[in-house]
């Protein structure tokens, strides 16, 4: 019942229809959409800068030069400086990489835990699925926030180092991130394993391992990435907002999120501090949310948007 | 539907207790030493020893967990502070009413924009009040609450004096109307941008059944159509929005309250992390978390009432959401 009534952000697609996988033409399909195609090669190019980081970047991120704090965007620095006289181009690159790093790691986190659950819970049902789901229920119950407000502020101690603290926000972010994938997985395998092609791997002495692996999983894989795809939106958000409260990623590690934050003490002398970040964030943010709705899309061409 | 009710109820408590126990238990696992944070590194060993058996932390975890419930059951007591020695209910007094306050006006005010965009946007789909509707309600998801707050005061209260900023608190009691206005309405912009989204998505969803042909091909006019046939039928699924909201002002209020300067819950949380003092962050965190439970339960009851079919299949009435944070 509650599969069927839950509203998610997306319009609830007809389940038989989301299970096709990844079709020849998706590609195609998805270059002709120039909202989505844009938003990819955005993001591409966000991810070069961020891997390239140590490359491109003019300056390290940490390097102060006191003398040139707070100076406009000049031939030295593109973007200006800020209060301590670090580049802001370049911590704008390093944030990249650090949101990167965070959502690449989020999400092999959640995609792991949430295939395991989901999986083992639609596949064996009984009682195994109950307990699952239940303790899913519990883990969606806890709003995402405070679970992983507890644990930045109990295990973030003043000792942590800061790169424990970017594994803490990785952590908190995977262990709140699961439980929808895991309801999704978990709904997909539901239909999925009372479908002909299950029963006629079945017929034919397939095991449950070989029918997992051949027949059920390569049929998860669109909406599983439609699904990640959205969430990393989410994710850099959520760890751009820790960053901004101050128990996120920590000093000297620029984040999107820290940069607003350091910025708001001199946001009426320059503005411009503020802006940069807010901007690089938003349309990061956007480009993630456009590419998730073109890759539903092109993946299932049968369920187009209205 | 008594029969629904009581299920629900006995579905919120198990969550409930499960919640404690992961509260109270990620404080027993933390590195930090409670005994170090209210004394300090240096303090003489013998002293330590007495402080920590005054604490009872030298009591086993699985009895002073007990213990905890037992506490917050019979007697409403969720510890004391470390670092003021005030009972945590003491903090939750002074900042519960502003939390309160804001997220109830920020949630009304989300639906009150929210709803209408919704319904222009699945009416008038893909003509151009739909995709202004959803512009607007994309920027409002992908730009978060700690940018839109400071680019606002940039705008009105910098440059221009409209609007004072910081200033709101109920305790106090001398606060007035325009306190509000920034803060609630930097809250409410993003549940605005997602009540818009979901009100669009199950009023596009009515709107293409049967039903609705029916109606207008017995010649009712648009408006009935809309209003009697559609929007009742599109109002359970917003209703529970409504619920799954509130994680969303919960999370926002943690910024707003913070950039703001208002001493809400979300503020004094954060508060209680930079001094550690642990009990306080147990307590208002199982407070936040009973709240959305209690929110949630209240949602799927009026959602029994609202459409029968709720109250026969079992399910967990928890509906998957996307991350709260932002």
């Amino acid at each position: 019942m509650a599969e069927t009534r839950g509203v998610t952000d997306e319009p609830a697609a007809p389940a038989a229809a989301e299970l096709a996988p990844p079709v020849p033409g998706t590609w195609t399909r998805l270059r002709q959409n120039p909202v989505a195609f844009a938003s990819l090669l955005f993001l591409a190019a966000l991810v070069i800068l961020a891997v390239f980081a140590p490359v491109i970047a003019p300056y390290p991120f940490a390097q102060q030069v006191l003398e040139d704090r707070q100076q406009g965007p000049s031939a030295l620095h593109r973007l200006g400086t800020d209060e301590l006289g670090r580049d802001t181009l370049s911590r704008l690159i390093y944030g990249a990489r650090i949101s990167l790093v965070v959502a690449v790691s989020v999400e092999a986190f959640v995609v792991v835990v949430g295939l395991l659950v989901g999986l083992t819970a639609g596949f064996f049902g009984g009682i195994v699925d109950t307990l699952l789901m239940r303790m899913t229920d519990v883990m969606l119950a806890f709003p995402d926030i405070l679970l992983a407000i507890l644990l930045l502020g109990i295990f973030g101690s003043a000792s942590a180092s800061p790169e424990q603290f970017i594994g803490l926000v990785i952590l908190a972010l995977g262990v709140t991130g699961w439980p929808p994938l895991a309801r999704l997985v978990r709904g997909q395998v539901l239909t999925l394993r009372k479908r002909e092609f299950v029963e006629a791997a079945r017929s034919m002495g397939a095991t449950n391992g070989r029918i997992v692996l051949r027949h059920i999983l390569p049929n998860l894989l669109s909406p599983i990435l439609v699904a990640v795809t959205v969430d990393i939106a989410g994710v850099i958000l959520a760890e751009a907002t820790l960053s901004f409260l101050g128990i996120g990623v920590q000093r000297p590690y620029p984040s999107w999120g820290r940069m607003v934050n350091d910025a708001l003490e001199y946001y009426r002398s320059a503005p411009r501090l503020l802006i940069l970040p807010s901007v690089v964030l938003s349309v990061t943010v956007l480009a993630l949310n456009f590419l998730g709705d073109g890759l539903r899309d092109a993946l299932d061409p049968r369920s187009r948007r209205r | 539907m008594i029969r629904y009710i009581a299920i629900r109820i006995a579905l919120a408590l198990p969550t409930l207790l499960a919640i404690s126990f992961l509260v109270f238990f990620a404080a027993y696992l933390s590195p930090a030493d409670p005994v170090d944070i209210k004394l300090g590194q240096r303090a003489a060993p013998e002293v330590k020893a007495r402080v920590r058996h005054e604490l009872g932390l030298d009591r086993p975890p699985f009895v002073r967990y007990g213990d905890y419930v037992w506490g917050i059951v019979s007697r409403g007591d969720l510890g004391t502070s470390y670092s003021t020695g005030e009972p945590v209910s003491a903090f939750i007094r002074r900042s519960f009413p502003n939390t309160a306050i804001l997220a109830t006006l920020a949630l009304l005010v989300s639906l009150l924009v929210g709803i209408p965009l919704g319904i222009a946007a699945a009416v008038y789909t893909n003509r151009l009040p739909d995709r202004i509707a959803m512009g607007a309600a994309l920027t409002g998801v992908a730009v978060p609450s700690f940018v839109l707050g400071p680019v606002l005061v940039l705008l009105l209260a910098v440059r221009s004096n409209l609007l004072p900023v910081t200033g709101f608190s109920i305790a106090d009691g001398t606060t007035q109307p325009q306190y509000f206005v920034l803060p609630v309405f930097v809250l409410a912009a993003r549940s605005s941008a997602l009540i818009a989204r979901l009100t669009r998505s199950a009023m596009l969803d009515v709107l293409g059944q049967d039903y609705i042909r029916t109606a207008r091909a017995k010649g009712l006019g648009g408006g009935a159509v809309l209003f009697k046939h559609a929007l009742k039928n599109a109002f359970p699924p917003i209703l529970t929005v409504a619920g799954t909201t509130f994680g969303y002002l919960l999370a926002g209020s943690f910024v707003v309250e913070r950039f703001f300067n208002i001493p809400g819950l979300g503020d004094q949380s954060i508060a209680s992390i930079e001094a550690r003092d642990y009990p306080v962050i147990q307590g208002l965190t199982l407070l936040l978390a009973a709240t959305f439970i209690a929110i949630n339960l209240v949602v799927d009851i009026l959602y029994g009432f609202l459409d029968p079919r709720a109250r026969v299949g079992g399910g967990s009435g928890i509906t998957p959401r996307g991350r709260s944070l932002g």
